[in-house]
């Protein structure tokens, strides 16, 4: 597991590296790259947001980086559980909350296992960004480019390997492909952030296929293609929603 | 003007992150839509991983990223330990460019 966090850790310090470079070669100063980092800690909206700055559109550029990151709502929605109990817990957890400490974490099993794969894949991601942050901003407009190093393809294939296992359950893989789609065929058309939140048309499908028929009894109820609508395959979704292909080799 | 935007993007994702985890105590969800919550995050992360992988600025990202993608992809579905997965797709997409590939 460490291993497997410190391999797109080093990934995002790269990244996180870049973009400290980009921005100061842009013209932010330092405190503001450094700040920005520490406080938004959200790299597509952060790049996002230089460049639109530097535009000269300060309110594009927060429209723009909000939509994007609106999809940690949901995030939240589903890791609430996993944070922990506490409140300071929920309040810092919530702020380590990204796409990647997302994927880690529910690619564990549900309970202490999956705790732990939050705050550590939090944790060190979290301080990967900012040391990149900072090597990029103390390296000007040195940095290399992370394009040449092939880094926006480590990202997009770790998210997938994290994904894989849990692609075995047939509701989700189902949403997933559908949403992916969506999201590739919308996104010439759309401003960035909204074509991944369409794809939560899938699962809005799902609830309201299942809001129609609040049938708890499930003898006769289900036909065979309604989705998961037997006991045992309902609860696969819940206890081991991702399950985890890859414990053994990786903690 | 700096402040102003570094402050309206921290608070704005910061309250998106923090509601979703505050509101999971608060709603009292039904069994099936606590289901759906990890379907539906598996999805938005499929359709990231997904934009991410083919598109730039709303156009096709090039050959060079998708492919070093799926080298990725194929290696996580032979059981390659992680990291190989991350060091495949990185080094064939910047090997591709190397060699020319946009």
């Amino acid at each position: 597991m460490v291993r497997d966090v410190a391999a797109i850790g080093a990934a995002i310090v790269a990244v996180g590296a870049s973009f400290g470079a980009v921005a100061v070669a842009a013209g932010l100063p330092a405190w503001g790259v450094i700040a920005m980092s520490l406080l938004v800690y959200a790299g597509g909206a952060q790049f996002m947001a230089v460049g639109l700055v530097v535009a000269g559109s300060p309110v594009a550029a927060v429209l723009a980086g909000l939509l994007l990151n609106a999809r940690h709502l949901p995030f939240g929605l589903t890791l609430g559980d996993t944070v922990g109990r506490r409140l300071w817990q929920r309040l810092l957890g919530s702020h380590l909350m990204t796409d990647e400490t997302t994927a880690f974490t529910l690619a564990r099993p549900d309970g202490d296992a999956r705790r732990r794969a939050f705050w550590l894949a939090g944790t060190l991601l979290f301080v990967a960004w900012n040391v990149g942050t900072g090597l990029g901003v103390l390296a000007g407009g040195v940095a290399g480019d992370p394009a040449a190093l092939g880094l926006d393809a480590a990202f997009p294939a770790g998210l997938i390997a994290l994904l894989l296992p849990s692609l075995r359950d047939r509701d989700i893989r189902r949403a997933a492909l559908g949403g992916a789609a969506v999201a590739v065929l919308t996104t010439p058309l759309l401003p960035a952030g909204l074509p991944v939140l369409l794809a939560l048309v899938g699962p809005a499908l799902l609830a309201v296929h299942r809001l129609r028929q609040p049938s708890a009894t499930p003898t006769g109820a289900t036909d065979g293609s309604g989705p998961a609508d037997s006991p045992a395959e309902a609860r696969s979704l819940t206890s081991e929603a991702v399950p985890v292909g890859r414990k053994e080799q990786s903690c | 003007m700096l402040i102003a935007v570094i402050v309206a993007l921290a608070v704005g994702t910061y309250a998106f992150r923090v509601s979703g985890v505050l509101l999971r105590d608060r709603l009292d969800l039904p069994v099936w839509a606590r289901q759906l919550l990890p379907v539906g995050a598996a999805t938005l992360l499929a359709a990231l991983a997904a934009t991410a992988a083919l598109t730039e600025v709303g156009g096709f990202a090039g050959w060079a990223r998708p492919t070093g993608v799926l080298v990725g992809v194929l290696l996580a579905w032979r059981r390659a330990p992680f990291v190989l997965v991350v060091v495949g797709a990185a080094a064939s997409t910047a090997l591709l460019r190397l060699l020319g590939v946009p």
